[in-house]
């Protein structure tokens, strides 16, 4: 009888373990499937708005356009960085120690627009920046 | 050391990838400072009295006179959406007569999300546009943020010309003729369309179209000696065009190019095609050429008659040497001042050049 119940609390226990485990990777997994998706439409809002600057792999052009593939600027000043893609950008930035004095007017982007193109920007080529960026945030910038 | 090699491949993409024109740099140059602190100078004319009117792409017109900067209001709403803005500005021939002033813009004017290129005039009266007329509007509106064109020149005629990029829609706009974008255009000083233009009796063709298979001229001004329309135009990766534009003709994009799509595909494999113009020039690497004009004036000297031509990419002005309608040389003028947005003549017979975060300087030769 003793060994009966300890085989019930153990299946109760581990059974609301794997319960919490399931409900925290359904999570996890709702935001990946949410990440890739404004992943996808980031690629597009790129290829429409960013690539005659940026260029396809981000690589910008020297000393014209900054990178912002392997751009130290955009991995180090995420909230800078979303700023200019929604407000626009001007005036001195050093970017993998090359000084750019350039222009970037306000590109007429919605919130969404501009979180999909920042997780777009961020996850792609080699960059890896782990910030989640999601209309609400940017609409609190 | 095993950092190095990453890194190393690093640099070694970069300098292939940021390939830069071979031009030389013309040490012969320098310049002086017209206009300060404006960020996108996208295009700016002179009035009778020496003043100027300049677009600020981010929606602003300013009358600078005296050393001073006025905002002139009563601009039509105007779409900010990628490339598009406030764009271009010119006079009336006999502004002097009449007052208009022509201008183009992104405009969410009409059905449908987004914006599309328009053309505008309307009088200056104090710091204030008045009697404002839209005299064109491409359709459908799109929110797509590229290609909008857009330059303006009077001919001597008196015909209006502009150019509308083609939106970023390449599959659909630049060679059909029923739709707007990717088109030089060509209209009466009030709106109306010329009776001899060469789509008029087409059916259902746009008919203000002068000249199609256009991809995003952002470049056009008025031959001084042949008065003919000559325009530049953005290529994708490669293939940015000079072209002399002619009644009814077909410029080829995205049929023909000497370009390639920016991740580096082809879309193409024609260079040429029969009813399809060449250009009279093209870039490769592209310089992202914007701003247009010939020096017409004693005050450079043996650079009379030399083209010039901005570069957004490459932040320099490009002077064309052009025999027998080819360029034979190109030379770097005003290296590495910034972005080069637009180039004009002033009435003094000097070269004034817009450049993005710095305003607006005079080219002088040394």
């Amino acid at each position: 009888m003793k060994t009966l119940r300890a085989i019930g609390l153990f299946l109760i226990v581990t059974s609301c373990n794997s319960n919490e485990n399931k409900a925290i990777d359904t999570a996890k997994k709702q935001e990946s499937s949410q990440l890739e998706a404004s992943i996808k439409r980031g690629k597009i809002v790129y290829n429409d708005m960013c690539i005659t600057c940026h260029m396809a792999n981000g690589e910008g052009v020297l000393r014209a356009f900054p990178p912002i593939a392997g751009s130290d600027y955009l991995r180090n000043n995420q909230t800078e960085s979303i700023k200019a893609v929604k407000h626009g950008m001007s005036g001195e930035i050093v970017v993998n120690g090359v000084t750019y004095n350039g222009v970037m007017t306000p590109l007429g982007l919605s919130d969404d627009e501009v979180a999909d193109v920042m997780n777009y920007i961020n996850n792609s080529w080699k960059n890896s920046i782990d910030n989640f960026v999601t209309p609400e945030k940017v609409s609190k910038l | 050391m095993k950092l190095r090699l990453p890194f190393l491949c690093l640099i070694l993409i970069c300098i292939l990838t940021c390939a830069q024109d071979k031009n030389l740099i013309n040490t012969e140059n320098s310049h002086e400072v017209i206009v300060s602190d404006i960020d996108i100078p996208w295009g700016f004319t002179f009035l009778p009295d020496g003043s100027m009117l300049i677009t600020e792409k981010a929606g602003e017109l300013i009358h600078f006179k005296n050393g001073i900067k006025t905002t002139i209001s009563g601009l039509p709403e105007i779409y900010l959406r990628g490339q598009g803005g406030l764009m271009d500005i010119v006079l009336h021939p006999n502004y002097k007569d009449n007052g208009w002033i022509y201008f183009s813009y992104a405009s969410s004017q009409g059905e449908g999300d987004g914006g599309n290129t328009a053309i505008a005039r309307a009088k200056l009266k104090g710091s204030n546009l008045v009697n404002l007329e839209v005299l064109y509007k491409a359709t459908p509106n799109t929110t797509k943020g590229q290609h909008f064109g857009s330059r303006l020149v009077f001919d001597k005629e008196g015909y209006l010309f502009f150019t509308i990029g083609e939106r970023g829609n390449r599959a659909v706009n630049p060679q059909d003729i029923t739709r707007d974008c990717g088109k030089v255009y060509r209209i009466n000083a009030d709106g109306s369309i010329p009776k001899d233009n060469p789509f008029i009796n087409e059916p259902n063709a746009k008919k203000a179209i002068y000249s199609y298979g256009h991809r995003n001229p952002q470049g056009m001004t008025l031959h001084p000696k042949t008065k003919k329309i000559w325009t530049h135009e953005h290529g994708p990766k490669g293939g940015d065009e000079i072209n002399i534009i002619k009644a009814g003709k077909n410029y080829g994009w995205p049929v023909i190019s000497y370009g390639v799509n920016y991740s580096g595909t082809s879309f193409t494999e024609l260079t040429e095609k029969e009813g399809m113009e060449q250009p009279l020039h093209y870039w490769d690497p592209s310089i992202a050429p914007s701003g247009m004009a010939f020096i017409n004036s004693d005050k450079y000297g043996d650079w009379d008659g030399n083209l010039l031509v901005g570069s957004l990419k490459f932040q320099y002005l490009d002077m064309c040497t052009i025999k027998e309608n080819k360029v034979i040389k190109e030379e770097r003028l005003l290296d590495g001042l910034g972005r080069v947005r637009c180039v004009e003549q002033g009435p003094d017979g000097y070269i004034y050049v817009g450049i993005e975060n710095l305003g607006i300087v005079k080219l002088i030769k040394q």
